[in-house]
């Protein structure tokens, strides 16, 4: 049987900054055990010699001239912020 | 007949002779959404105002300046951002955001004339198979409304299905279109990796997310996929091959056709009357001509979890981009940055993204990033040499697109293992970057069936004129749903 401790979905939400309450951390253990135990099953396929797809579709170097182009207002780009200031995102005390 | 009993092909034919106005398709058409939507709960945002607008807007036009898709209404996924209008994902973390700009589909689609009436409901950030992870409560299958209507475009199906628009959008990472359109009974393309922008629809797993099209008919789905598809200069992964009409691929002649039929897509797991009704799909096309034959996939019982260990890792990653600082969801409890990060996600993502998050993030650590991740990415080399394969001697892959009808309300609570069976068949599409379209095949216990049919990289022709032969042999595309539960 696989596990997943509380502290290890604490070590990985720390990772990807998201918070994690005590029931949380029973949640997802018992949830990502599971996973882990489903994924598994590819041990079992002999891989040897076989190399990773990380694209469905061949494609080889996408490029094109890097030109500005007249895009987005920043005025407008901005509005979505919660905070703003001279023309920059302001955000919460980084101390 | 009412305007919204009518296809798109329809609606076109009245509306560009004139012989009904945009402005009565929109009235109609929003009336019923008014009504039905009562039921059904397949959108997020009714985009009255702007449809009214744009209706008026349209009227005024010139016949010759009226695209393919002049006046016809249709609803929009809403991970499909649109400038302007709320584009929630179905989470908490989107709930109030509001584009500034529009994703390449929809600009295609104004300059075809087609009116967005809306967005529809779907899984939180597409992470589902029942539309029930939605932040804003769960669509129900127009057939019986004590059914799920899939996921995760389920908005994207029961709006569809229900009537109220006669196209949609979805998005399709693995199996989000075809899988919500087999059990809504209706048709929903998957179309090859790159062969529709991407530009604009909130990335959930870069090497396999697609949008693809729902209708009721499958010429309506020829014509939409026409309009949306083809090259963009703002994706890099979008395919610069010509589009050709797909309309014209609906000839009828599937003579000669050679059909590969992998024996585990009618074997273990899959339900007894649901194979049958795919293999009586199966005897049509022998009478129209095409050929079937049993094939092996070896690899293709490891599909599902290939695709667990793929998508979440890429979505851990396209989704660090939500931070409550730039746009969307911001904690109120924050005294730092570190807090407003952490809290900012903790209150804004549900349990499945967050599961997801956490899992991806495992599996592209660096203790377990070789055997899980780099593991996973070699069996799909493996999986697409499979399908390789069987395309060197065949035109079509045929099976049935869930491996059951619609889940139960609550059956299955979202988990994702539980959908294993149903995940060998909608996943190897994806991961080979194939297309793929489910059409109606059938009904048990008067809920659909669909029929899944996969082809070659960037021939979605044939899978409409494969799809369209056999639903014009057939009648299943003529019921329609009495929108009622309690059974």
């Amino acid at each position: 049987m696989t596990t997943f401790s509380k502290d290890d979905v604490k070590y990985f939400a720390d990772f990807v900054r998201i918070g994690v309450s005590e029931e949380d951390k029973e949640i997802f253990s018992a949830k990502i055990a599971d996973l882990i135990e489903s994924v598994s099953n590819l041990k079992e396929v002999d891989v040897t010699n076989v190399e990773p797809m990380t694209h469905p579709i061949a494609m080889i170097n996408v490029l094109r001239e890097d030109q500005p182009k007249d895009i987005l207002d920043r005025e407008i780009m901005l509005a979505s912020a919660e905070d703003q200031e001279d023309g920059s995102i302001k955000v919460p005390d980084i101390l | 007949m009412t305007l919204t009993s009518k296809t798109a092909a329809e609606l076109q034919a009245l509306l560009q002779k004139g012989e009904v106005t945009v402005k009565e398709v929109m009235e109609e058409t929003l009336q019923t959404i008014e009504q039905t939507d009562k039921k059904i709960h397949a959108f997020i945002h009714v985009a009255t105002d702007e449809a009214k607008a744009r209706a008026e807007q349209l009227d005024q036009t010139t016949a010759d300046t009226r695209g393919r898709l002049f006046g016809v209404p249709i609803g929009i996924k809403d991970n499909i951002v649109t400038l302007d209008m709320t584009t929630t994902c179905a989470s908490k973390m989107l709930e109030d955001f509001v584009p500034v700009y529009n994703a390449t589909v929809m600009n295609k689609l104004e300059a075809a004339g087609a009116v967005n009436v809306g967005k529809l409901n779907m899984d939180e950030f597409a992470m589902g198979s029942t539309t029930e992870t939605s932040y804003f409560g769960n669509t129900l299958n127009p057939w019986n409304t004590d059914y799920v209507p899939g996921g995760s475009s389920g908005g994207s199906a029961a709006a569809v299905a229900a009537g109220e628009v006669p196209l949609s959008l979805g998005s399709d990472t693995g199996g989000s279109v075809r899988q919500p359109a087999a059990f809504c009974g209706i048709v929903g393309m998957k179309p090859t990796y790159g062969r529709v922008s991407r530009f604009g629809l909130t990335a959930f797993a870069s090497s396999l997310d697609q949008i693809g099209t729902f209708s009721r008919t499958v010429e309506d789905n020829a014509l939409l996929l026409s309009v949306i598809a083809g090259e963009d200069d703002n994706d890099s992964s979008s395919s610069a091959k010509q589009v050709p009409d797909y309309t014209q691929a609906l000839t009828g002649d599937v003579k000669g056709l050679k059909v590969a039929v992998p024996t585990s897509y009618l074997g273990e797991g899959v339900d007894e009357e649901v194979a049958a009704a795919v293999k009586e799909a199966l005897g049509v096309l022998e009478s129209l001509g095409a050929v079937c034959e049993e094939v092996e996939l070896p690899h293709i019982q490891y599909a599902p979890t290939t695709y667990y260990v793929i998508s979440s890792s890429e979505a851990q990653s396209n989704l660090s981009r939500f931070d409550g600082l730039r746009y969307g969801f911001h904690t109120e409890n924050a005294e730092n940055l570190e807090q407003a990060y952490f809290r900012t996600r903790q209150e804004g993502f549900g349990e499945e993204v967050k599961k997801r998050i956490l899992f991806g993030t495992y599996a592209m650590s660096a203790d377990h990033h070789e055997d899980l991740y780099v593991r996973a990415q070699k069996v799909r080399t493996l999986i697409a040499q499979d399908f390789n394969e069987v395309f060197e001697k065949y035109d079509v892959v045929i099976g049935p697109t869930t491996a059951t009808t619609a889940f139960k309300l609550g059956e299955t609570g979202g988990d994702q293992l539980v959908h294993y069976a149903n995940d060998v068949l909608a996943v190897p599409a994806n991961l080979t970057g194939r297309p793929a379209l489910s059409v109606p095949c059938g009904f048990v216990n008067e809920l659909p069936v669909g029929l899944q049919i996969m082809g070659k990289h960037f021939d979605e022709e044939t899978l409409y004129k494969v799809a369209h032969a056999y639903e014009q042999a057939t009648d299943f595309h003529k019921r329609t749903p009495s929108i009622q539960g309690g059974n």
